[in-house]
């Protein structure tokens, strides 16, 4: 098999195994109720689950992010979340510098 | 068929100072270049950001094929890595649910499901009338979409531009994006213990098992916080 081929093929197994998730949901979400206790913990697995997510993107990151140091993610992180909490939730700011800063203490 | 006036409120959450393009397009530029470095060409690089638009779950895929992992495993990391998107979705579709609105509608929007729409349809729509939330959800979602589409190819076409400290820069802009975004959702007892548990149990089961991580600490993570807040009555 080309190398074209299996690339076909992993695109259509990701996309594949990603819809399941999103279209289950949609599913399940017809038997549930905003009111019901289950939708809360369904609330409280998703902010978490996807928390737990973002925790190991910072600790251990796939890809180019890999090769930062962890202190200077962690740094880069702590500075632009209270910049995001100093200029009253603005998120464009802290997220365009939060790429001017790694890019430059990298290289130090 | 769609209330077109909501459907535009939806697509201008891209816009103002909340705005989710910024960190979408510095992480699919990014992702782009990684793709053009694993041997994608232009239409696949653009197909997967189309039919997947799930970005932990495509660099999974990119970094397998890397590797040489099988089909099989690529399909089981992938699914792992994005399972998120199954509560995701209970979470916010039955706040979309309304009896008028055609289920065709649920079922093709699910697709645009993804943590920066996700994030922003949490936040605003209790502004939108029951009636037509589903219309503002698209869009949200063709917006952030098309935006992730349009931004994996521009990253495909500047790969040979950007040197490895501005690739790394880039890829930073996305989890900052997200915590911020998450601090501004910690507005009660139990989401805030998910938040804070699943952050740390995230990166503490990943040296367990790298793959089942994602599952066990946002199960463990939620439930915790799910029985706090109704210990304490929130």
């Amino acid at each position: 098999m080309g190398s074209s081929q299996i690339i076909i093929l992993a695109i259509v197994a990701t996309s594949f195994a990603t819809f399941i998730s999103r279209f289950m949901g949609a599913v399940t979400s017809k038997k549930v109720s905003v009111k019901s206790k289950v939708f809360l913990w369904f609330n409280c697995v998703a902010y978490s689950t996807l928390a737990a997510l973002l925790g190991r993107m910072i600790i251990f990151p796939a890809g180019v992010l890999a090769d930062s140091e962890i202190f200077i993610r962690l740094l880069v992180l702590t500075i632009c979340v209270s910049i995001f909490i100093l200029t009253n939730r603005n998120l464009v700011i802290p997220t365009l510098l939060s790429a001017i800063f790694l890019s430059i203490l990298s290289n130090f | 068929m769609i209330n077109f006036k909501v459907f535009i409120q939806g697509l201008k959450s891209l816009k103002g100072s909340r705005s989710p393009a910024i960190p979408l397009a510095a992480c699919f530029i990014a992702l782009g270049a990684l793709l053009k470095d694993a041997g994608f060409n232009i239409q696949q690089s653009a197909a997967s950001s189309f039919f997947t638009y799930a970005l932990p779950g495509q660099l999974v895929m990119a970094e397998s094929l890397l590797v040489g992992a099988s089909i099989i495993n690529i399909f089981i990391a992938v699914w792992l890595v994005n399972f998120r998107l199954y509560p995701m979705t209970v979470s916010l579709f039955p706040l979309l649910e309304h009896k008028s609105q055609p289920k065709w509608k649920y079922y093709l929007s699910c697709h645009f499901l993804a943590v920066s729409s996700w994030l922003i349809a949490k936040d605003s729509y209790k502004k939108i009338s029951k009636k037509h939330r589903i219309d503002f959800w698209i869009g949200v979602g063709i917006g952030t979409w098309t935006t992730a589409v349009l931004m994996t190819v521009v990253g495909y076409l500047s790969a040979d531009y950007l040197n490895k400290d501005m690739l790394i820069g880039l890829a930073i802009v996305n989890p900052v994006y997200f915590f911020c975004m998450m601090i501004g959702a910690m507005k009660d007892l139990s989401i805030s213990i998910s938040v804070i548990l699943g952050t740390i149990l995230g990166p503490i089961i990943y040296l367990v098992s790298a793959e089942w991580s994602l599952l066990f600490a946002g199960l463990i993570a939620g439930t915790i916080g799910f029985l706090f807040g109704e210990k304490n009555g929130i």
